[in-house]
């Protein structure tokens, strides 16, 4: 078991070194260095110029600025934010449990009604219910999340006024934030209003990002049960005379669920790179409304930094389902 | 591909043409014969725009800001899908947008799956440390959320359609190289592939001409995917202001820059996002059935 989770994390050093390159790599790519954008048009004289460079390195080869990067993230140092001059992670801690908390409750709003939709599709198949389910679905995988987001203002915001257009709570509350997640902040607080107010933001910022994810397990989750009610134990436990409800949520569920498990697993790249617009839409104080901002601010620091956050955190969690999945499942466990 | 029995040959001994055969399987899906209706009928539009579009989609109608469509009050028949903020045709702009939507799915599908391709190819071909190297280096890029990826190259590049279409197509690279290789690995040890290397064929003949025809069905059923990837990322980028410029008609940069008439003229932010919708919803009903007709293991 042990050795089974060391090769797995053995195996995710080289594509994290990777991704640190490539977030290297790509910020040099930038026409013009980062005195030239501290700077501005306003010019500099050649001597002040190579003191800012070697202040900040860069008159050094490139392999040892790579080492020095690479040096710095071990110790925690992603670089200060041109703008605000603030450490970039210390940025990234600050906004992270926004996305975290939209994302979790995406996947939450995507889980609850795809498994059931799936499962109910494949006990049905060929019904009306089943046409309907991957119909929805299929549309839900190929909507353009930023506009669904727009119709859903217009429609729930401005026409009926059921839900608040963009933020994560209203300005008459002030919540100091120990979590960062503002649903279980408002609680820990005992400001329940402010809680009501929390969850009116939340709702269709969640819709909006859970949307592909609810497709993609609904249509997972109705092709693994298909599968798996094929199976001759299934046969088995029905001519023992097993209800259908126990065949079903019993011995089917529990083996369709490993595929599901992983895909569930796997959007959460989508859901985090999701954020990027759904929190443009709505203003959503998270990492990818910052991200945005970054660049059109030119923050390179902050736009590198924060990628090479976001690629790191995505890792972890398919580290962790990798992880999951062997505990879960002995059969992969040993087959390497 | 392998060859399978087609279920309506009866008597007849020579089997059907796998063209034949292929479309058997395909129209049974009702879903995939819809889709390729819509994009026959979007590629139609887009060729054809100058002589379809009732106006030059760039044309300011200054007396006609924000027209509603024909069938809303204060509407008429001079724009149907009405005008935007500065008075242009809507169903033009929306017609000009299909030929851009459906240029940038050509383009970025061929680059990627041109670059793709060899990538597989040399992986699964070589194996070894090349193999290694290259599949690490897809494993890098699959790591990093594809929206994120292409918002980046899309901001380091600058704001562009050109520069949004190498970023798309950057993101997708690595699906096209796994499945390529997943097809080379699975087929390179054949014997027909053997054979072939026995008799004196070439490397270069062998990847092209012996291995790749039979490694093409799931490339064509994710090109066809990857044509709504390309269509959607690009209109995502357009949307964040790092796609197409204004005032290019392209579909994500139209909703783009009528944000703020959301509420006063909805069509102008409802029509290019049922264009993206319906193009994209095409392409994806298309791959499905393709997928289910060309995949043996899938057919029933």
């Amino acid at each position: 078991m042990l050795r089974f989770i060391l090769t797995r994390v053995s195996l995710v050093i080289p594509t994290f070194l990777g991704i640190t390159f490539l977030t290297f790599i790509l910020i040099r790519l930038v026409p013009g260095d980062p005195i030239e954008v501290r700077v501005g048009e306003r010019g500099i004289s050649p001597e002040r110029l190579a003191q800012f460079r070697h202040e900040l390195g860069l008159d050094l080869p490139l392999w040892r600025q790579f080492l020095d990067y690479v040096w710095n993230i071990l110790h925690g140092d992603f670089g200060v934010s041109l703008i605000t001059h603030n450490p970039v992670l210390t940025e990234f801690i600050t906004l992270f449990p926004a996305t975290l908390e939209l994302a979790l409750t995406a996947m939450l709003f995507a889980t609850v009604i795809g498994l059931p939709a799936g499962i109910l599709a494949a006990v049905k198949r060929g019904s009306l219910f089943d046409h309907g389910v991957m119909g929805i679905s299929l549309t839900g995988y190929s909507m353009p999340i930023f506009w669904w987001g727009l119709l859903l203002i217009l429609f729930f915001s401005v026409a009926l006024g059921w839900t608040p257009v963009s933020g994560r709570l209203d300005l008459l509350y002030y919540i100091e934030p120990q979590t960062g997640f503002m649903l279980i902040d408002t609680l820990m607080a005992g400001e329940y209003d402010a809680f009501r107010s929390a969850l009116r933001h939340l709702i269709l910022p969640t819709i909006v990002l859970g949307t592909v994810p609810l497709a993609v397990v609904a249509r997972m989750t109705r092709s693994a049960m298909l599968e798996v009610l094929g199976e001759d134990y299934i046969r088995t436990a029905h001519a023992k005379g097993l209800s259908d409800t126990r065949v079903i949520g019993m011995h089917a569920l529990r083996n369709a669920l490993i595929p599901v498990v992983t895909v569930i697993g796997l959007q959460v790249g989508t859901l985090l790179g999701g954020a990027i617009l759904t929190e443009t839409i709505f203003s959503w104080p998270g990492i990818g409304k910052w991200l945005i901002e970054s660049i059109g601010r030119r923050d390179y620091p902050a736009l590198q930094g924060g990628v090479l956050l976001i690629a790191t955190s995505v890792i972890a969690v398919n580290l962790l389902v990798d992880v999951m999945y062997g505990v879960l499942n002995p059969r992969i466990r040993h087959a390497r | 591909m392998s060859a399978s029995q087609s279920p309506a040959a009866a008597p007849v001994s020579r089997p059907p043409h796998p063209l034949l055969e292929f479309w058997y399987h395909f129209k049974q899906n009702k879903g995939s014969l819809l889709g390729l209706a819509v994009i026959l009928a979007i590629t139609v539009i887009a060729v054809f725009a100058e002589w379809l579009a009732p106006h030059d989609p760039n044309i300011q109608f200054r007396e006609a800001i924000l027209t509603p469509p024909v069938w809303a009050d204060g509407g008429s028949w001079r724009f149907i899908l009405g005008t935007d903020d500065i008075g242009r045709d809507m169903l033009s702009r929306l017609m000009y947008g299909a030929r851009l939507s459906m240029m940038i799915g050509l383009i970025v599908v061929t680059l990627s799956l041109a670059v793709g391709l060899a990538f597989g190819m040399v992986a699964g071909f070589f194996g070894g440390m090349v193999d290694v190297l290259i599949m690490r280096v897809m494993d890098i890029l699959l790591a990093l959320p594809s929206m994120l990826l292409a918002v980046v190259v899309a901001a380091i590049l600058g704001p562009g359609l050109v520069n949004a279409m190498l970023a798309v197509s950057v993101v997708v690279i690595p699906h096209y190289a796994r499945l390529t290789r997943a097809a080379v690995l699975a087929e390179v040890n054949r014997d027909y592939v053997i054979a072939s290397r026995v008799a004196g064929a070439g490397p270069l003949r062998l990847m092209l001409i012996v291995v790749l025809p039979n490694c093409v069905a799931p490339l064509i059923v994710q090109a066809t995917l990857g044509f709504s990837t390309a269509i959607l990322d690009a209109a995502a980028l357009g949307f964040l202001g790092l796609g197409a410029q204004p005032p290019t008609p392209e579909w994500g940069t139209m909703l783009a820059s009528s944000l703020q008439f959301l509420q006063r003229a909805p069509w102008v932010v409802t029509w290019p996002g049922v264009s993206i919708l319906v193009t994209v919803l095409a392409f994806n009903l298309l791959g499905d059935g393709l997928r289910d007709a060309l995949d043996p293991k899938l057919k029933r």
